[in-house]
């Protein structure tokens, strides 16, 4: 058959840790089970050997996605996934790391890991699934609340005004940096492939549905509904650099928003320790 | 199910909008219900219609001639519960 770009559909099924029980935790119908499907796939299409994986997150209920996975993984402290990774990434730099996150873990508790992974370009690859509140802890505002968004801790609104992930990261010196969303599923897989396949610090900004909490309290409904708005106010990447700021506002724009080379933690350092070494003779 | 898909079925349909033969071979899909959820989206998001809910909610392919094998349901599904007999 012709299909190459399409995978077969229970390829998601293999990935799956033996003895976890399934369904997930997560509510009907929320987005990280999508992302979970997604990234699955774009490992597949790598080929790469799971034994050379690691997948490490923080806490929240993204921070549960590489508990299903039948690959290494490891469920850290809340905020500190990034660390985490930058420990095993630097002791085994053969191996393939990729953290899971969400908006609260990464950009609130672990904003600073987070801006500091990006300024290394260190050689992993993380996922930001943002669903623009606290979802596990039952809806509270995160630092991607958008402004007049309700959450238990906005109830009137929010007066703050929120992070973009993806500038955050561009300006912190991230290599790879992307934006997609739940929705746009084969356009997630894309996304997930290049920053998977990225040398250097990568960032995958996967916007995604917290219906239960923030849907609920913003009047947008649920899944499915959610999944609409994702379709109705995402712009691809060319056609938005022919809009206005003002015709911009309140949309993602979605695709590779940044790329540029550089070098990467590991390997300078490994450099700095050959230089040193013989010198030492 | 298998009334819509053998009532008065001829023997080889001629404008079948699918290039799967859903009519010798199995459904198109096939769905784990111990894993479903019932969240909709994969009735809400087939663009042909394939599914009807049944009273919990979960997705039964009452149009399976329809199916082009698109992909959409199962990409869609965040509870791996949809997996194709044709892909
Ligand atoms: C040190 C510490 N502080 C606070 C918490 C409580 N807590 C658990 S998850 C979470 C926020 C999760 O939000 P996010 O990262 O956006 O993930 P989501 O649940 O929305 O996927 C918080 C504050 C904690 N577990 N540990
Ligand atoms: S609370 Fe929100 S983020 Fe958490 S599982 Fe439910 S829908 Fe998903
Ligand atoms: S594969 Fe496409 S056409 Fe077939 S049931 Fe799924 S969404 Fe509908
Ligand atoms: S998308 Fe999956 S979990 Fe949701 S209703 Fe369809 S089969 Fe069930």
């Amino acid at each position: 058959m012709a299909t190459v770009t399409k995978q077969k559909s229970d390829v998601v099924l293999d990935y799956l840790r033996p003895g976890k029980k399934f369904p997930s935790v997560w509510c009907p119908g929320c987005g990280n089970g999508i992302v979970m499907g997604a990234l699955i796939r774009a490992i597949d299409k790598l080929g790469w050997d799971r034994d050379n994986i690691a997948m490490v997150s923080g806490i929240g209920c993204s921070s549960r996605l590489p508990i299903y996975l039948d690959v290494h993984t490891l469920h850290s402290t809340h905020g500190r996934a990034l660390p985490f990774a930058t420990g095993i990434k630097f002791a085994k730099p053969g191996m393939k790391v990729i953290v899971v996150t969400g908006d609260g873990d990464a950009l609130a508790i672990g904003g600073n890991h987070f801006i500091h992974a990006c300024r290394r370009n260190i050689d992993i690859t993380a996922i930001l699934i943002n669903n623009n509140i606290y979802g596990m802890t039952g809806g509270q505002g995160s630092p991607t609340t958008p402004a007049e968004k309700i959450s238990t801790t906005t109830p009137f609104g929010n007066v703050e005004k929120q992070f973009d992930p993806c500038q955050l990261a561009i300006g912190a010196g991230a290599s790879y940096v992307a934006r997609t969303t739940v929705y746009h599923t084969p356009h997630m897989e894309k996304m997930l492939l290049a920053a998977l396949e990225h040398k250097g610090f990568s960032l995958v900004e996967a916007v995604s549905n917290c219906h239960t909490y923030f849907g609920r309290l913003n009047r947008q409904g649920d899944a499915v509904a959610m999944l609409n708005l994702f379709k109705e106010n995402s712009v691809m990447k060319g056609k938005a650099s022919k809009m206005t700021d003002e015709e911009l506002k309140g949309k993602w724009v979605l695709g590779t928003l940044h790329e540029h080379e550089a070098t990467e933690f590991c390997d300078e350092y490994q450099k700095l320790v050959d230089a040193q070494m013989s010198k030492r003779g | 199910m298998t009334e819509s898909k053998t009532a008065g079925a001829p023997e080889s349909k001629p404008a079948s909008k699918s290039k799967y033969d859903y009519t010798n071979g199995p459904m198109p899909l096939e769905i784990n219900l111990s894993w479903c959820k019932a969240c909709n989206l994969c009735i809400a998001l087939c663009p042909k219609q394939v599914f009807e809910p049944d009273r919990d909610g979960k997705p039964v392919q009452v149009r399976p001639d329809d199916c082009t094998q698109c992909t959409i349901c199962w990409v869609h599904c965040p509870d791996f519960a949809i997996t194709s007999n044709y892909k």
